[in-house]
């Protein structure tokens, strides 16, 4: 978030919706009374929690009923996480009342949560790769015989019926490490699920997963909906939001604000409440595209991952490559940029050929990446702000192989400032800063490099909604100023709203080319899959 | 986050906060500085400037070591070879300064870091080219250089060392240890290139994440295959300053000592996973080291409980290492 909404903002709006007083008494108090213990499954108030006196949370509470699909939103550094925490004992609040199935609990670790029927999928996986995938299901509630054996039979007939009934297509028997990132997240919620509990709760399940796997997904979670569980939903994916769930809850700055039907609000106003203050819902950008050949891409392949790619990208085009988990989209990217090998293809920039064998090769031809996982390939999250920024642009800073200090650290001042990095300090490590400005940090590094064209994998995964914007507003600066950025994104709305044409990946080929007014959401969803 | 949200209570929470960031800091410091007064006043020769001065000349071939095992460690690796490579180029130095027409001791010099850096950039190569990995490589190397140390020598030390030569490791220069003066160039060089050169920049980067840095350009398995090399030339430099030191070249010379390097380095803070750490820390290390064997030795207490008492340092460093860094 740019600028801190003062917390009181956006309330005079709320008399029509459903405003939780911290005596939890529900405005819908009649349908209460009787069935309130056992239709309401989980009530917390006036939660709080702070970390070494800076508050995280302040004011934290949710109501979800049974059979309910309850959507928590807010954004980065919103107390979510915390909130979640707490919920599942991995964190003790320091006030505040959490009732579930109507008796007041406090969770001391994560296995009475378990016990109790609350299980949690979060967004860091945490497989064990070189186990069997019904292996990692069972992990630590194995099934025995003789009391000390490990049935594994068992495991994998129960693992394989689970799968069956959610739909998913999964082998149980296969290592953890065969599998795709969108099926061990599949997984990873197949295993919550597993434990038959009453209260899910769901942290961007579908962050890394495609719409087929997404589609999946939302079907089991109808079906375990129907079956009376209650879930809470948290993504920052409007979207799926509006698609899965019935209710929502909003915080902002570590407190409540407000909580009500989704039939009964619109996603302009969700919005407004998550970021507290008006956001309009995006609209399609201007092509600043000259037409001019900026890079020319031909005939790149990867036996088993991509065929046949030729693409061209003009100055001051912004150029969409959307596509499915696994459509090859991503290891196209990395082959472009040099990060992963290529059985052939040709590179042409401005009317140059090029031959790219590793990052460096990309780097000195004007390349710049932001790769699809910040964590595991973008960031040195040992590291600080400042050294992040500048780790591919050394040599600029440097004379003689050895750093100049001050140089890096106004240009890293400069840095923050321009794309509003929201740090005490450039010398905080990275780690301590929120997803969105860990994102930003990732494309001020790229930027320091001074590229012309910038490869963007995924540039918004899992960060709040006014960071968004400001990495939109970034990519279309960008390219007016005559460079060129190439796109990709599993996020429909996003990349209709902001590239000036679609490649459609499918199985590894270009399935087509989507522009103007032919470039729809179903248009896309039609030729990826 | 917002900062607004900061309430009164939490003035004191800052507070112990910034002890604590104090000392995350300064703690190993300040336990190597009670640990001092403590010898100070358990031993009246302890401040002695003989005593001080001999510890260290001992604590400067640990520390050679220990410096380039935080470059090795830094990158998110191991070496457990330098013992054994240290002892071989130890005999390889003293073959060349003994008898009745010894060599110049500067060809000694080059051939002990010579023989070394070689040691250092098979293990580099196996590591960073063929990726297997360092615990295994040189786990291996640490047997076959002790093999290619006793065929060398014969099993037999090597005696009658060129004057010239033992003074690398005997003489003084202004007072000061002639090993002593070798350790502090090499603490400054390696403190300064971690510290503000580009290739720094780099050994941190490939050991806080590999991914990313290969992303940003930098030549990963090259920066990877020079901390093993700088590692080699730095254990034969330490080879060749302990035989001068001894006077004969001991082919078995140098047992446990990559055990003692890592010791340093990891009571020093240097995380084992690489990313984070600083040849500060490590002298810090090395100098603790070295004063508590020296006190103990000064104190009489037998070598036997010196192992125990310097193991359980490690550990009880380590661990509070752990406790500092653990979230509530």
């Amino acid at each position: 978030m740019a600028e801190p909404a003062s917390p009181g903002e956006g309330k005079p709006e709320q008399a029509h919706h459903v405003l939780v007083p911290p005596a939890s008494v529900s405005p819908s108090a009649p349908e209460q009374g009787a069935v309130a213990d056992t239709d309401l499954l989980l009530a917390a108030t006036s939660i709080s929690k702070a970390f070494a006196g800076v508050p995280a949370l302040v004011d934290g509470r949710i109501r979800l009923k049974r059979g309910s699909v309850h959507a928590l939103c807010g954004g980065n550094g919103a107390g979510k996480s915390t909130f979640l925490n707490i919920l599942m004992g991995l964190h003790r609040a320091d006030a505040g009342t959490v009732m579930v199935k109507g008796r007041v609990v406090h969770y001391a670790s994560a296995a009475e949560a378990l016990a109790d029927g609350i299980a949690i999928i979060t967004q860091e996986l945490s497989p064990v790769l070189d186990m069997t995938v019904a292996e990692n299901i069972y992990l630590g509630r194995e099934p025995r015989r003789l009391g000390w054996f490990a049935d594994k039979a068992k495991m994998e007939a129960d693992a394989a019926a689970l799968f069956a009934r959610l739909g998913f297509d999964i082998d149980a028997r296969v290592t953890m490490r065969s599998l795709s990132v969108a099926k061990i997240q599949l997984v990873e919620i197949a295993k919550a699920i597993s434990r038959e509990s009453d209260i899910l709760i769901m942290d961007e399940p579908t962050s890394a997963i495609g719409e087929k796997e997404a589609a999946t997904l939302f079907q089991a979670i109808r079906s375990l909906q129907d079956q009376g569980v209650g879930i809470i939903y948290v993504s920052h994916r409007l979207t799926d939001i509006f698609s899965i769930a019935d209710s929502y809850t909003v915080f902002r700055d570590g407190r409540f604000i407000e909580a009500g039907d989704l039939a009964d609000i619109d996603r302009q106003r969700l919005i407004s409440l998550i970021v507290g203050r008006d956001l309009r819902d995006q609209e399609a950008r201007d092509s600043t595209s000259t037409g001019e050949p900026m890079i020319s891409v031909s005939g790149f392949a990867r036996h088993g991952q991509f065929e046949d790619i030729s693409l061209d990208l003009a100055k001051g085009e912004i150029l969409g490559l959307y596509g499915l988990m696994g459509a090859g989209r991503s290891e196209f990217a990395n082959a472009l940029y040099g990060n992963a090998p290529k059985d052939a293809g040709t590179v042409t920039i401005e009317g140059r050929p090029v031959e790219i064998r590793s990052p460096s090769d990309a780097l000195s031809n004007g390349i710049a990446i932001v790769t699809e996982d910040r964590k595991e390939t973008g960031l040195v999250l040992t590291s600080s702000v400042s050294e992040n920024v500048v780790l591919a642009a050394l040599d600029q800073f440097s004379r003689l192989g050895l750093v100049d200090g001050k140089k890096v650290a106004s240009n890293v001042d400069g840095q923050i400032a321009r794309f509003r990095i929201r740090t005490a300090s450039r010398d905080l490590p990275v780690q301590s800063l929120s997803g969105g400005n860990q994102q930003k940090v990732v494309l001020a590094r790229c930027v320091e490099t001074e590229p012309k064209i910038l490869i963007c994998d995924e540039p918004t995964r899992g960060i709040d909604e006014g960071a968004k914007r400001e990495v939109y507003a970034f990519l279309s600066a960008f390219a007016a100023a005559g460079n060129s950025v190439l796109m990709i994104s599993s996020e429909i709305p996003e990349i209709l709203a902001n590239a000036d044409r679609i490649l459609v990946f499918r199985r590894g080929r270009i399935a087509g080319e989507l522009k103007g007014a032919a470039a729809t959401q179903e248009a896309l969803v039609h030729l990826a899959s | 986050m917002s900062t607004e949200l900061t309430t009164t209570a939490g003035a004191a929470g800052a507070r112990s906060q910034a002890i604590g960031r104090f000392l995350s800091r300064y703690g190993i410091l300040l336990s190597f500085l009670i640990l001092f007064v403590i010898l100070s006043f358990a031993h009246p020769n302890f401040l002695s400037t003989a005593n001080l001065m001999n510890v260290l000349r001992q604590v400067s071939i640990n520390g050679i070591l220990a410096i380039g095992m935080t470059f090795v460690i830094l990158t998110g690796g191991i070496d457990l070879s330098i013992g054994s490579v240290l002892a071989l180029t130890g005999v390889v130095a003293g073959s060349l300064v003994t008898g009745g027409d010894p060599y110049n001791p500067a060809i000694a010099f080059f051939a002990a870091v010579g023989v070394g850096a070689l040691f250092g950039a098979v293990n580099g190569t196996l590591i960073a080219r063929f990726s297997v990995p360092a615990f295994v490589v040189t786990l291996g190397m640490l047997s076959m250089a002790r093999g290619a140390t006793l065929l060398y020598s014969n099993g037999r030390p090597i005696p009658n060392l060129s004057p010239e030569f033992r003074w690398l490791g005997q003489g003084f220069i202004a007072g000061i240890p002639v090993p002593v003066i070798i350790f502090a160039i090499v603490f400054i060089a390696a403190w300064i290139t971690l510290r503000y050169t580009v290739y720094g920049r780099w050994i941190y980067a490939v050991g806080g994440n590999v991914k990313s840095a290969k992303t940003s350009g930098i030549p990963t398995r090259t920066v990877i295959f020079s901390a093993y090399l700088l590692m080699g030339a730095l254990a034969g430099l330490a080879g060749m300053i302990l035989t001068a030191r001894t006077t004969s070249a001991l082919p078995q010379a140098g047992l446990g000592y990559e055990l003692d390097a890592i010791a340093a380095v990891v009571i020093g803070g240097t995380s084992l996973t690489g990313g984070v750490g600083s040849v500060v820390y490590t002298l810090i290390g090395a100098l603790i080291i070295g004063v508590i064997s020296n006190g103990l030795d000064l104190m009489g207490v037998s070598s036997y409980y010196q192992q125990i008492i310097k193991g359980a340092i490690i550990v009880v460093a380590v661990l509070i290492d752990r406790s500092r860094n653990l979230n509530p």
